[in-house]
């Protein structure tokens, strides 16, 4: 289960980002922000080669010492960013990538909704109830 | 606990090389001797074999080899390995000592020296008692040596040498001192690093026959040690491979001993030097994914043994010094060809390196927090050099078996304790980690992380503030917070601004403290409420010229030390007038300005409209505003100033809007007046002025973003946007620019002409200018032609007169600028007619352009206003095409209408073909005309046509046929042909009918017939069609035998080719029966 679930803008701004409140938040913030480098250059080596023939999940992008954080770019290049404790070791990448396509859904549900203007932060009770879902529960951990 | 403590040892960092010892040579005085040993040392390239040389006096002192135990039983080893093991081996005893000894093979005291030889290789023997290491000797010569075998005295002599000195033949060597010095020294090093081989191999085997004493309950620290020294052993004797092999098993073993708090930092320590070396060899294979492998084993094996928890600062240190090791490993890796990639590379070592260092940081300041107070009479014990083994407390070296504490005693724990306190206070960690950092930074910048590199650069600024360095703090928090700006991040800005403010607040800097407050209350900023309170009532404060209130998490002696600096600062009264620039930050007051329209007449007011609007908590209070424009005589009206004591003030969340109007001068018709800037001024004179400037029309760093996330807003809601009247600030857009145009011209202009134009006809154009203006139009003036911008080639074609009696020349201008034509009172009409001449067809754009100037007022402002009034025409040109010969023409005095045609039909008779050129030029044809409209005496117009050639040919026969219009299936059609000879000479003609599939005939096939001068024959032919429709004529072939030049071709031509062959009536009717 994830500790930080970060939706980023095509233009690298956050829409989105939650994290678990029992650890330091800004952290969480950076290591989404740095994890951006990758993406980015993951997402130009891509463009080069193929084209639109481009597989949405990116895997993982880098590992720290104590988080893994995967990535995925949705085609209009909002980015998604999942961050898992080291320590979780029985996450499976299917795992994440079914992590990634409920939250791509759930992110779908959101840019219809006409009261929603695309590029403004999400709120949405729907999107959060599923990221929710996905995090950490703190009260079990605790 | 030196800091030092954690650097590897040099002698682990280095590369081994095995040990030769020189003796005998005497570099100093001795230039011989100078010269050898200076080729041996000098230019030590890759390609020479690696061996460390040393010279030593022939009697030095080897260090002593302990006798050799016979038994393990007892023995109970005190650590795993002696600090001193390494370099003994690397500089201390020699793989091999070489005796230099100067001897020609005819001396004439051959004995002597020979025993005096004998002598020295003893003492050398001596002073290497219990070692392996071989002796060597080198006799050195004068004279060149003979070849092998052909010196007799020579091998004698050697052989009795090698007796006297009890050496094998293979280490007597021969260095003759001629001109070849450097290639037989490269000989004999060959030659060392052969025996220096067979030592370090012999060594291997020593320690490894070994193990069989060896027991697993006593002996596991030895067991680490030999496959060490195996290992070490296999890389002196450059076995790289075998080396890799022994420390890996080496490693495997040291993490089976039993740990406990005693031994944990001698296992670590071990564990780190044996990992260090395993990556090290990896790299030098060029196999660097198994040292990252074998890295992250290491670490993940490591991590948790922290030991004492007390400790943890101590484990927090090793840890960061294994990442930075491995960091510069792999960093000289790449140095040395290997490439790493973005997210492999030593950046992420060296960065995570930093957090171990400070998390040791952290730790360690706590420890010191806690021991100020506990009592601790004992004092620091500084004995700390001479440590036996690696690893272990200085204090209780040798004890570290496994027999004798399993627990650290509290004594232990002040010891370790009170040193890391000496240590926190003497030694700022902050260098260490700004280092790590800094270098991590560069890795990170090599390898396209731009982010990364602003993350670590903040953490550099953040370790700056710490060590209190704020002024490199700022300047870096300053160069970051750009970017995060930019990516809209208002998170980590805030964060970072935070700190930024934090270290101008003890800096007492003021333009920054004003500058990174205005932006906390911006509306980027993500502070709570009350703490944008704070900080608004500190920036009152700031601009009061009163010391601020301290920002919370500064420490107690800074925060006094700072408070000193600002009541310097404020007693300084000259320098209370600051500029700040907020156009590329996002400060608490918007500002966005506009000018109403993209234009204005001039002899509108112009209408400017200045946004204000406050994102902080209070509502705040501001002296003047000002705005510049690129005129600057304009700036004068665009003012606003406080009266008196009140204030002008904005209200939190509500947009203020300021109308300034002015006229504009006439010199700046047709130019534009941009806006240069705003400023705002916060403060007053009696405290400090604060001057807010914007660039342009305002906005900040994030307006764009703002104003396009509106737009698209209200795209999608547009009607809403529209009935709720209130002004949306993001939505509003500025206009930074407005042109000034002259006045709206009050007459009307009118054209009239007759279109189409026509070709080289002089075609009036009929202008008429009214004046509706309300008082006298002075100077009017015309400026009539072709509109300038078309085709380059329409200028030369086209020409304007104004004088319509007679047709003008090339010389006549295509535009006619600025005719006057003179005033006009009010309500006047003026006509005038121009006249254009075309010489080629296609259409232009002809521009009439009247312009004159009147006296007006505008705000009780007297003007000169100048008007233009443009009109444009589209002509479109024809040819007109009609024939008037020198003869009587038919179309004299015929009136074409529009679209109509005439044509005319001559006869010519062409001359007698005087030479063989057959073409005839048939002339021109010339046509005079008038447009029916004009008046008679206008101008005629002459077009004239050139005729084209014709070509003549002559045919001596002439032939017709004579045949029914149509025929029809299956019954006769008979054709006559006419065949007359129109020459003076009598003609042979030869005649044949080609069969044809459509039509059988009847009459001569083939005949030859002579026809006399002007008679003519007949031929008649019954053809019987077969087919319907379209068919082709049998082909009548005729030939004159006699005039062969006659082409029959020719001929072919007066015949008919086709006939059209209706369907029979009896078969129609059959037809319709059927069906």
């Amino acid at each position: 289960m994830a500790v930080c679930i970060a939706v980023i803008a095509k233009e690298n701004y956050p829409l989105y980002i939650r994290s678990v409140p029992t650890q330091n938040e800004l952290k969480f913030h950076y290591t989404v922000h740095t994890s951006l480098d990758v993406v980015e250059e993951k997402i130009s080596a891509v463009g080069k080669s193929l084209g639109d023939q481009r597989e949405l999940y990116l895997g993982l992008l880098y590992p720290t010492e104590d988080y893994k954080v995967y990535g995925y770019v949705t085609n209009s290049k909002v980015k998604f960013v999942i961050v898992v404790d080291s320590s979780n070791t029985s996450l499976r990448d299917n795992e994440i990538r079914s992590m990634f396509r409920k939250l791509h859904n759930s992110f779908t549900d959101v840019m219809c909704n006409p009261f929603h203007s695309p590029g403004n932060t999400i709120q949405s009770k729907a999107f959060d109830g599923i990221v929710s879902g996905m995090m950490v529960q703190t009260a079990s951990t605790v | 606990m030196a800091g030092s403590q954690w650097e590897l040892p040099p002698e682990l960092c280095c590369r081994p090389m095995a040990f030769v010892a020189l003796t005998g040579l005497d570099v100093v005085y001795n230039a011989v001797h100078r010269a050898i040993w200076d080729a041996f040392c000098a230019n030590r390239r890759a390609d020479r074999v690696p061996i460390s040389f040393k010279v030593l006096p022939g009697d030095h002192e080897y260090p002593k080899c302990r006798t050799k135990r016979t038994s393990y039983e007892w023995y109970i080893p005190k650590g795993i390995l002696k600090t001193g093991w390494m370099n003994k081996h690397l500089n201390l005893v020699p793989a091999l000592v070489v005796l230099f000894y100067e001897l020609d093979w005819d001396d004439p005291q051959w004995k002597e020296k020979q025993s005096e030889c004998a002598t020295k290789v003893e003492i050398v023997r001596t002073s290497l008692q219990g070692r392996n290491t071989k002796v060597a000797v080198v006799l050195i010569q004068k004279k060149t040596p003979l070849p092998p075998g052909e010196d007799l005295v020579a091998s004698e002599r050697a052989a009795t040498l090698c007796n006297a000195c009890d050496l094998s033949g293979k280490s007597l060597f021969v260095l003759p001192h001629t001109d070849h010095l450097v290639g037989y020294i490269i000989r004999l090093e060959n030659a060392f690093y052969e025996h220096a081989q067979t030592y370090y191999y012999t060594e291997i085997r020593r320690v490894k026959s070994h193990k069989e004493f060896l027991n697993k309950t006593t002996h596991q620290l030895l067991f680490v040690r030999h496959q060490f020294k195996i290992a070490f052993f296999s890389e002196l004797k450059q076995d790289t491979q075998n080396a890799l092999k022994y420390y890996r098993t080496a490693y495997s073993l040291v993490h089976e001993l039993r740990a406990h708090e005693t031994n944990m930092l001698e296992i670590k320590t071990m564990a780190g030097f044996i990992n260090y070396k395993i990556c090290r060899l990896c790299f030098q294979h060029n196999t660097p994914l198994d040292a990252i492998a074998q890295f992250r084993k290491h670490i993940d094996l490591c991590k948790k043994k922290i030991g004492s928890a007390e400790l943890a600062f101590e484990h927090a240190a090793w840890m960061s010094k294994q990442f930075q090791s491995f960091g510069e490993l792999f960093d000289e890796a790449i140095k040395l060809g290997l490439t790493a990639i973005q997210t492999q590379n030593p950046g992420f070592y060296y960065q995570q390196a930093a957090c171990y260092s400070q998390d040791r940081k952290q730790l360690s300041q706590q420890l010191c927090q806690a021991g100020a107070t506990s009592p601790s009479s004992e004092p620091w014990d500084t004995q700390t050099g001479g440590l036996d083994f690696y690893g272990q407390r200085p204090w209780r070296q040798g004890h570290q078996s496994i027999m004798i504490h399993l627990l650290l005693s509290n004594i232990d724990l002040t010891r370790i304790l009170k040193t890391e306190m000496c240590l926190c206070l003497s030694l700022p960690q902050q260098e260490l980690i700004i280092a790590l950092l800094s270098n991590a930074v560069a890795q990170f910048k090599k390898y396209k992380c731009p982010r990364m590199k602003s993350h670590l650069m903040v953490q550099m600024g953040e370790e700056y503030y710490y060590a209190k360095d704020y002024t490199k703090a700022l300047k870096l928090l300053d160069y970051v917070m750009c970017d995060y700006r930019t990516e809209r991040w208002w998170g980590l800005l805030t964060a970072i601004l935070t700190t930024a403010l934090r270290c101008a607040y003890l800096m007492a800097s003021v333009k920054d403290y004003i500058i990174y407050c205005m932006e906390l209350l911006g509306r980027a900023s993500t502070l709570k409420e009350e703490h944008k309170l704070r900080i608004e009532n500190n920036l009152i404060q700031v601009l009061m010229n009163e010391v601020p209130d301290a920002e919370p998490e500064c420490d107690a002696s800074s925060d006094g030390a700072a408070r000193s600096l600002w009541n310097d600062r404020m007693a300084l009264a000259a320098s209370n007038e600051l500029t700040i620039e907020v156009q590329d930050y996002i400060p608490f007051i918007q500002c966005k300005a506009k000018f109403q329209c993209p234009s204005f007449h001039v002899d509108q007011p112009i209408q400017l409209q200045v946004f204000l609007r406050a994102d902080c908590p209070h509502p705040v209070s501001f002296n003047k505003l000002a705005v510049s424009l690129s005129n600057q005589e304009y700036n004068q009206w665009c003012v606003v100033e406080s009266a008196g004591q009140e204030c002008m003030s904005l209200l939190p969340g509500k947009t203020k809007c300021h109308n300034f109007s002015f006229v504009a001068k006439t010199e700046d018709v047709g130019k534009k007046i941009e806006l240069t800037g705003m400023e705002l001024m916060l403060g007053s004179d009696s405290g400090r002025c604060v001057f807010l400037s914007w660039r342009g029309a305002g906005g900040d760093a994030a307006s764009t973003h703002e104003a396009l996330q509106a737009s698209r807003s209200s795209r999608r809601w547009g009607r809403e946007v529209e009935a709720r009247q209130e002004l949306d600030w993001d939505s509003l857009t500025m206009q930074h620019s407005t042109m000034i145009i002259s006045r709206v011209p009050k007459i009307s202009v009118q054209l009239s002409h007759r279109p189409p134009a026509l070709n080289n006809e002089m075609y009036c154009i009929n202008l008429t200018v009214q004046s509706q203006e309300g008082v006298v139009a002075k100077g009017v003036k015309l400026t009539a032609g072709l509109k300038p911008g078309q085709d380059a080639n329409l200028g030369q074609t086209t020409h304007v007169s104004l004088d319509g009696s007679k047709v003008c020349d090339d010389t006549a201008p295509a535009l006619l600028p600025d005719v006057p034509l003179g005033d006009l009172k009010p309500g006047e009409k003026l006509e005038r007619c121009v006249y254009v001449n075309c010489v080629s067809t296609g259409s232009r754009v002809f521009l009439f352009h009247v312009a004159y100037s009147i006296d007006t007022t505008v705000e009780g402002r007297q003007i000169v206003c100048k008007c233009h009034k443009v009109e444009k025409v589209i002509i479109i040109l024809l040819t007109v095409s009609t024939n008037t010969p020198q003869l009587q023409s038919q179309l004299q005095e015929v009136v074409l209408q529009t679209d109509e045609c005439a044509s005319e039909c001559f006869c010519l008779r062409c001359p007698a073909l005087a030479n063989s050129n057959n073409t005839v030029a048939t002339g021109q044809y010339l046509i005079s005309w008038r447009r029916k409209s004009s008046s008679a005496n206008s101008p005629l117009i002459q077009t004239v046509v050139t005729l084209p050639h014709v070509i003549l040919e002559s045919v001596p026969l002439y032939i017709h046929a004579e045949l029914p219009s149509y025929g029809r299936v299956r019954e006769s059609l008979s054709v006559r042909y006419h065949i007359e000879n129109r020459t003076s000479l009598v003609q042979e003609v030869e005649m044949a009918v080609e069969p044809s599939d459509a039509f059988m005939f009847s009459g001569l096939k083939q005949v030859r017939l002579r026809i006399l001068p002007g008679s003519e024959q007949q031929m008649l032919y019954n053809y019987y069609p077969l087919m319907a429709g379209y068919q082709t004529l049998p082909q009548l072939n005729i030939s004159l035998p006699r005039c062969l030049t006659t082409n029959t071709h020719t001929l072919r031509r007066f015949l008919p080719q086709r006939i059209f062959v209706k369907v029979t009536a009896s078969l129609l009717s059959a037809c319709v029966n059927i069906f």
